[in-house]
């Protein structure tokens, strides 16, 4: 093995790289990591949701310093934060503004994948570490919504952890378990607290992590489905690849100032983004007493929560729900196409990801509403279509006609 | 910046200054009266800093008899309603507390909970959790209702607690209900329906002067709500600003390197 790279160096860069491989990280991940040059705005969501990440860590350090854990003091805490704390309500709406971004970027970057088979072969464990971010995530975002103890974090807590109920035999043990006593209380919020500021996020970065370096094993994936791998130059280069830094880092400055723009306007002119993002039941404290009218989690779960009201019995319900979120984990031995691009896929695989995206927004929409008995009908249908996509994946996939892929890039300066 | 002057014939004169009323509280057509309240909203504006001096003085001499703002400060509502501190300790500063103290009210909790039933909300949130136009209907749509404890009802939040304390401005009203036949699952149902108010008595103010006292209150609530709203919007201009400069910048700068891309 050749010396590190760097080591040879004068001065501060060169101490540093005798004993740590800077320069040598540096290089094989941004000068000389190779990404294809075809990347279209779908490939904007990896390096946003990266940067949500900071925000929310950021952001939540911050609001830690002030935030007081206990079921007699957090509601009153939150408040102190949005009117006493210099600029306490700009750290609090771009924590609760950060949160709904993040699953509406992760939710863009999961559909990127469905677009372009990103899940397929060689990337098959980018894919399973992405799902388990989303899987952390979820469970950061549902403790977190717990912490400013309003009505609707208690509700909402209430009914989420009621579901585990649902389960044979343990149930009923593992709800008393999880909540450290008889009902959501004192004890239930100062655990989702340790969980939300220090068990979670610990594993959300190891898990960021390992998803980044299954990427920078396997390469990015690109909007034609190729592997640039596969057609290097004489310099053993692949042809259409480009040096992440400086082509990419700088692309993705541009993706973050509008993204920033989008989430600035969120965060100073409609903060609870028409109660969506903060809903109005939860500027009044947990009152064990007092049921809002209409119990409902934030939008990013409502898909999955209009799926268990369209199900009669709530243990079915229940378990329709963890399966419409593990069936993702499936999907690259699912789809048995020859190609991964949706550009040269057919016109079944088509017309199953468009059922797929419009149930997925459909049940979005309904798990928001009151459950009417038009709702809860049309909630069935939707969760159809949802599934179906899963479902019949082995059989469409191998039925659709698939066009011949080229070898290289569809590129246009 | 508001003159000292107006800001005093503001706070202190009974009759508040018109603003523009909303015909919404009138009756529609001239053949049918019904009044379609729960379309009414409290077109209130929280940067209106005369506005909400106003409804401070109605909240101070109206609600905070029994109603706290347990998270909300004299002195930090002072300094945001430009009100200089004599006239806060003259005019509304009620209960003795000093300026830096929470806008809390007296009445102890053991003798509302006798008095009411239960114990008069804080209303700190209560235009978050509400909204400005539940507020402004629910204190629009007091109705004289006998069979009541305080003799009055509501239209927004019936069977209310709270007894008709505006009455002495906006009179006494009776709610007219008319019967409306409707099929429900194949039988015909009458329902008993809501169609417009009738004056019994007059109170001191005129319809439209209410309604201005009322979202006044209502404005001066909203603003409790969440009183660094007028500051986030201020600064979240410049920050889009800054931003929309920023992605121009960097756009850019993209285009000059990928200049090398073929």
């Amino acid at each position: 093995m050749a010396a590190p790279e760097g080591t040879a160096k004068p001065g501060l860069w060169g101490w540093i790289n005798k004993r740590l491989p800077a320069e040598d990280f540096v290089r094989s991940q941004l000068l000389e990591y190779y990404a294809p040059k075809n990347f279209n705005v779908w490939y904007f969501f990896g390096s946003l949701a990266l940067l949500v990440l900071v925000i929310q860590l950021l952001s939540g350090i911050f609001l830690t310093m002030f935030y007081k854990v206990g079921e007699a003091t957090a509601f009153d805490s939150v408040e102190y934060i949005m009117r006493e704390v210099n600029y306490g309500w700009l750290i609090r709406y771009l924590h609760s503004t950060g949160a709904s971004a993040f699953f509406v970027v992760v939710y863009l970057h999961m559909f990127r994948a469905l677009l372009y088979g990103s899940y397929k072969a060689p990337r098959e464990l980018l894919w399973l570490f992405g799902m388990l971010v989303y899987l952390a995530l979820m469970a950061e975002a549902f403790m977190g919504y717990v912490l400013p103890w309003g009505n609707m974090s208690y509700w909402g807590a209430q009914v989420i952890v009621n579901l585990f109920s649902t389960i044979p035999v343990v149930g009923p043990g593992l709800v008393e378990w999880i909540r450290g006593d008889y009902g959501i209380a004192d004890a239930t919020l100062n655990r989702f607290f340790a969980l939300h500021v220090v068990a979670v996020p610990l594993g959300l970065l190891l898990l960021v992590a390992l998803h980044l370096v299954a990427l920078r094993q396997v390469g990015s994936n690109n909007p034609d489905g190729i592997e640039i791998k596969e057609h290097k130059g004489p310099d053993g280069k692949p042809l259409d690849g480009i040096p992440f830094h400086p082509y990419y880092t700088v692309k993705d400055v541009v993706g973050v100032g509008v993204f920033l723009i989008a989430f600035a306007v969120v965060v100073f002119f409609v903060p609870t983004f028409n109660d969506i993002f903060l809903e109005k039941p939860n500027f009044e404290p947990a009152n064990p007493l007092s049921t809002p009218e209409h119990i409902a989690p934030v939008w990013y779960f409502t898909p999955f929560y209009a799926m268990l009201r369209a199900v009669p019995d709530q243990r079915l319900g229940a378990l329709l729900m963890l399966l419409a979120i593990l069936a993702f984990f499936f999907l690259p031995w699912l789809d048995r196409s020859p190609v991964k691009s949706v550009r040269y896929r057919g016109w079944i695989y088509r017309a199953f990801l468009t059922v797929f995206t419009v149930s997925f927004l459909v049940l979005m929409y309904l798990g928001l509403k009151p459950a009417s008995v038009a709702y809860v009908y049309a909630a069935r249908v939707f969760t159809a279509g949802y599934f179906a996509f899963f479902v019949l994946m082995p059989f469409y996939t191998r039925w659709d006609r698939t066009r011949p892929v080229p070898t290289r890039v569809t590129f246009h300066a | 910046m508001l003159k000292p002057a107006t800001l005093l014939i503001a706070l202190v004169s009974a009759a508040p200054l018109l603003t523009a009323a909303e015909s919404a509280a009138e009756p529609a057509a001239a053949e049918s009266k019904a009044v379609d309240w729960q379309s009414w909203h409290a077109g209130n504006d929280v940067r209106n800093t005369a506005s909400l001096q106003r409804g401070v003085r109605n909240f101070v001499n109206y609600c905070q008899g029994c109603h706290s703002l347990k998270y909300m400060r004299y002195s930090r509502m002072a300094s945001d309603l430009h009100i200089p501190e004599e006239q806060l300790r003259t005019y509304l500063i009620l209960t003795g507390d000093k300026p830096g103290d929470y806008m809390l009210s007296s009445m102890p909790a053991a003798d509302s909970e006798t008095w009411f039933g239960k114990t008069p909300p804080d209303l700190s949130l209560i235009a978050r959790s509400r909204g400005a136009d539940y507020l402004y209907r629910f204190l629009k749509t007091f109705y004289a209702d006998p069979s009541r404890q305080s003799g009055a009802n509501n239209l927004q939040l019936a069977n209310a607690a709270m007894p008709a304390v505006l009455s002495s401005l906006e009179g006494v009203k009776r709610a007219v209900f008319v019967n409306r036949e409707s099929i429900v699952g194949g039988k015909p149902v009458t329902e008993k329906v809501f169609d417009h108010f009738e004056m019994v008595s007059p109170g001191a103010m005129d319809a439209a002067q209410f309604d201005a006292f009322v979202r006044d209150t209502v404005n001066f609530l909203d603003y409790v709500g969440e009183p660094a709203q007028a500051t986030r919007v201020d600064i979240g201009v410049w920050v889009v600003l800054f931003l929309l400069v920023f992605t121009w910048l960097a756009w850019l700068l993209k285009h000059e390197y990928w200049k090398d891309v073929h």
